[in-house]
């Protein structure tokens, strides 16, 4: 580790940790009806949509109907996307004339935005219109973390409070994240980023004159738009040179920052965050990393200040930055060392006037340091955007981002989704402490029973079943394994890496995976959905089940859930968990090809 | 669950209409007041022509420019409507051979230059678009420029100089050259 990444990582953690507790004491406000500042503004907004809605925000719900008031909101989300990505090319705002989506492709980017996951099957530039890129994607980036925003106060309501049957209501959760949280920091943010030169517009693509005329091999089709193929069977190739540059803008800024924001990670362009109009310096770079952990970070706050002792919360921030933190010096060390197959002349080592190391997918701008800290933010937070390619990181480098996926997108995690994953490892982390000293667990004063148990092996199961489950079927099948771009293990770890993403609402890619075909698009839209709301449900029957308990106060034989002990056991717990699940998939892909690297 | 349909349908048509629409456009609308020239791609314009963005890189093979960073877009390099990199793996032999054949065709343009050639300058980015090269790879490739156009090669070397942008605050980032400014610097003489 260099000391300028040092310094880097160090400068990074210490603006996150600066920001969390204001941002998470506001959003406290907001989930708590309190008055927060921005009232005066937004409320006339909030309110008009509660009236046309016919609701009552203070309408109590019980779990069973939150639940189902979100799965009624997020179905019609995916049917309007669905359909508007099926009907766009008739439709307004569509410059490039872009043509409609096909249906298997449709249906998988309906299913990877409204489960907050963001994969990206399509190539933004050359599939979506702007009208689908705003109205579809933009606004599903919005609502799907207000979702998991608004599952993981119901279950946050559910500890703090005592005999009750209700856990807030949906609709007044889901309104509130997104108008008082969400909107007014992704307006901030697409405006610093439009300073650094994030583009913002409705223009149609911009044309420009080539300084240097530029030559290159085009393959040749005959009149049926066929490929024309020589003796051996290979295509043909006909010189051809191009004097233009046809330059792809839109509005990105505006769905850049909501990306960021919402740990959606669905950018604009095909090479998302990596795109200079997506991410263009430094400090963009900087921004865009620092939104990605934002709230999942500040949320911790949020948890302690709604459950009366913030010490709770910082207890799980500190689990999480402390599991991160073991993580990043592993990919700065695997990926500042370079290819060692590249060697002779090449010259990967670290200096004055080069970053070094192995810069294949990665920009220039970032170097090393801001690409590995990137590619570590980005799978720790259910995030997914990326700025550099990671199927091109060295094995290493590229276990690290896999691995943080697959610990269940805990480690700050989606926007809510985190830290309710992370609250029901806690209460596993009770039950095996409190099976070691033979009492009965509790957590913030709830006894946790066998009921709670059920639903928390529920979540901890289904995810490793889908990943290896779907894993399994593609490598055993011919078009599971015609999709692959590298060969040997590192064509395994293309597979795992999609399945891994898709099945905890991540969204990056091992891009070389031609993700693209009727099998991936249709497998790995029901793992996104599974993912998402088989998970959600199981979390929202165990808020109904904790709202109903007492509150206990807390005795002498309690176990205290805010020490450095707990953290500890809290981390053993989700790192034990996840490599016991994983480790034989990772031997057989990353493990195995550092070996013959 | 009936009562809960209309709420469903009326919340995500006006969250979608103020998310997707209102929310873009407010965003569109300040940036052409206060941002025009970042919101519109930054482009640079020489009588009244685009002639590219200061963000978007171009492809150079010509001994007399500055080299950019090989680009992975299809179906020729620096393709800006349809961004994307190799994705080849480390242990690709694929790459192997790539790289070989980028090193090869620098060191054919620039005979007698034996140092070491910094990996930027033979790999792929991310986007396919970099901008940017390293330092060292604008340095690497100076004498050759220098030869190419004529020219003394410490003004070529002072034309570096002032077209490096360091880190920000000394932390963030990295030290890198805009190929194709530097290149038109070249260009127009300045």
């Amino acid at each position: 580790m260099t000391t300028n990444a040092s310094l880097q990582v160090v400068v990074y953690f210490a603006v996150l940790l600066v920001l969390v507790k204001p941002l998470g004491w506001y959003m406290a406000r907001v989930y708590e009806g309190k008055p927060c500042g921005v009232d005066r503004l937004l409320g006339p907004i909030e309110r008009a949509i509660y009236r046309l809605s016919c609701l009552r925000p203070t309408d109590e719900m019980d779990w069973k109907r939150y639940g189902m008031a979100m799965l009624l909101f997020n179905a019609a989300g995916f049917m309007f996307l669905y359909g508007l990505q099926r009907l766009q090319g008739g439709l307004p705002v569509n410059p490039a004339d872009l043509g409609s989506v096909e249906p298997d492709l449709a249906f998988n980017t309906a299913a990877s935005f409204v489960t907050n996951t963001n994969w990206q099957a399509y190539g933004g530039e050359t599939a979506l219109s702007y009208l689908t890129q705003m109205l579809g994607l933009t606004s599903q980036s919005f609502v799907s973390a207000a979702t998991g925003m608004a599952v993981l106060v119901a279950l946050i309501r559910g500890l703090s409070r005592s005999t009750s049957t209700t856990i807030g209501n949906f609709w007044s959760d889901l309104v509130r994240s997104t108008l008082y949280i969400l909107l007014p920091l992704a307006l901030l943010l697409s405006l610093l980023l439009i300073s650094q030169g994030v583009v913002q517009t409705f223009n149609a693509y911009q044309t420009a004159m080539l300084l240097q005329p530029v030559g290159y091999e085009r393959s040749m089709t005959d009149s049926n738009g066929h490929p024309v193929l020589d003796e051996q069977g290979k295509p043909r190739t006909e010189r051809a040179t191009i004097l233009e540059q046809s330059i792809a803008v839109g509005p990105v800024a505006s769905q850049v920052a909501i990306k960021q924001l919402g740990t959606n990670g669905g950018g604009f362009f095909n090479a998302n965050s990596a795109h200079p109009f997506e991410n263009p310096t430094p400090l963009s770079n900087f921004l865009e990393v620092l939104a990605i952990l934002l709230i999942p970070a500040s949320l911790c706050h949020t948890f302690g200040v709604m459950v009366g002792d913030t010490r709770q919360g910082r207890a799980l921030l500190a689990a999480m930055a402390v599991l991160l933190l073991c993580f990043i010096p592993l990919g700065l060390w695997a990926e500042q060392s370079g290819n060692p197959l590249l060697h002779g002349d090449i010259d990967q080592q670290v200096r004055d006037g080069q970053s070094g190391g192995n810069m294949e997918g990665k920009e220039t701008r970032f170097g090393i340091a801001g690409s590995v800290l990137w590619s570590a933010a980005t799978t720790a937070a259910s995030n997914g955007s990326v700025n550099s390619m990671h199927d091109s990181y060295t094995p290493v480098g590229g276990l690290v981002p896999l691995f943080l996926m697959q610990l269940g997108e805990v480690v700050f995690g989606g926007a809510g989704t985190g830290l309710y994953g992370m609250i029901i490892f806690a209460t596993i982390t009770v039950f095996i402490a409190g099976l070691m000293v033979g009492r009965t667990p509790e957590y913030l004063g709830k006894k946790i029973e066998p009921y709670e148990m059920k639903m928390a092996a529920l979540l901890i199961l289904i995810m490793p079943m889908i990943v290896l489950g779907f894993t399994a079927l593609a490598l055993g099948t011919e078009t599971g394994r015609s999709s692959i771009l590298n060969p040997g293990p590192h064509g395994f770890s293309e597979v795992l890496y999609a399945y891994t993403s898709q099945g905890t609402n991540n969204g990056s890619a091992f891009a070389g995976l031609n993700a693209n075909t009727p099998f991936y698009n249709l497998t790995g839209g029901v793992a996104m959905l599974i993912a998402r709301f088989w998970l959600a449900i199981p979390t929202l029957a165990l808020a109904g089940s904790l709202a109903k308990k007492k509150t206990a106060p807390a005795g002498s034989g309690t176990m205290a859930t805010h020490t450095p002990l707990f953290v500890t056991l809290l981390i053993g717990v989700v790192i034990l968990v996840g490599a016991l699940t994983f480790l034989p998939a990772l031997a057989l892909g990353p493990l195995v090809e550092h070996l013959l690297m | 669950m009936k009562d809960q349909l209309r709420p469903a349908l009326t919340t995500l048509l006006l969250l979608t209409v103020l998310t997707g629409f209102v929310y873009p456009l407010t965003v569109t609308g300040l940036a052409h007041v206060f941002l025009p020239h970042q919101a519109n791609g930054s482009l640079i314009v020489r009588e009244g022509k685009v002639i590219g963005s200061e963000l978007i890189g171009q492809h150079f093979d010509k001994p007399g420019y500055f080299w950019s960073r090989p680009s992975a877009t299809s179906p020729f390099p620096y393709n800006a409507a349809a961004s994307g990199g190799s994705n080849l793996g480390p242990t690709n032999p694929e790459l192997i051979e790539t790289v070989k054949v980028r090193v090869a065709a620098l060191r054919a343009a620039d005979p007698g230059n034996d140092s070491p050639i910094p990996i930027d300058l033979v790999t792929a980015s991310g986007s396919g678009l970099d901008p940017h090269i390293s330092l060292a790879a604008a340095l690497y490739q100076a004498k050759r420029v220098a030869r190419a156009r004529g020219v003394d090669e410490n003004t070529v070397r002072a034309l570096i100089a002032r077209h490096t942008e360091g880190r920000l605050f000394g932390i963030l980032g990295e030290p890198r050259v805009n190929v194709l400014g530097l290149n038109l610097a070249l260009d127009e003489g300045r």
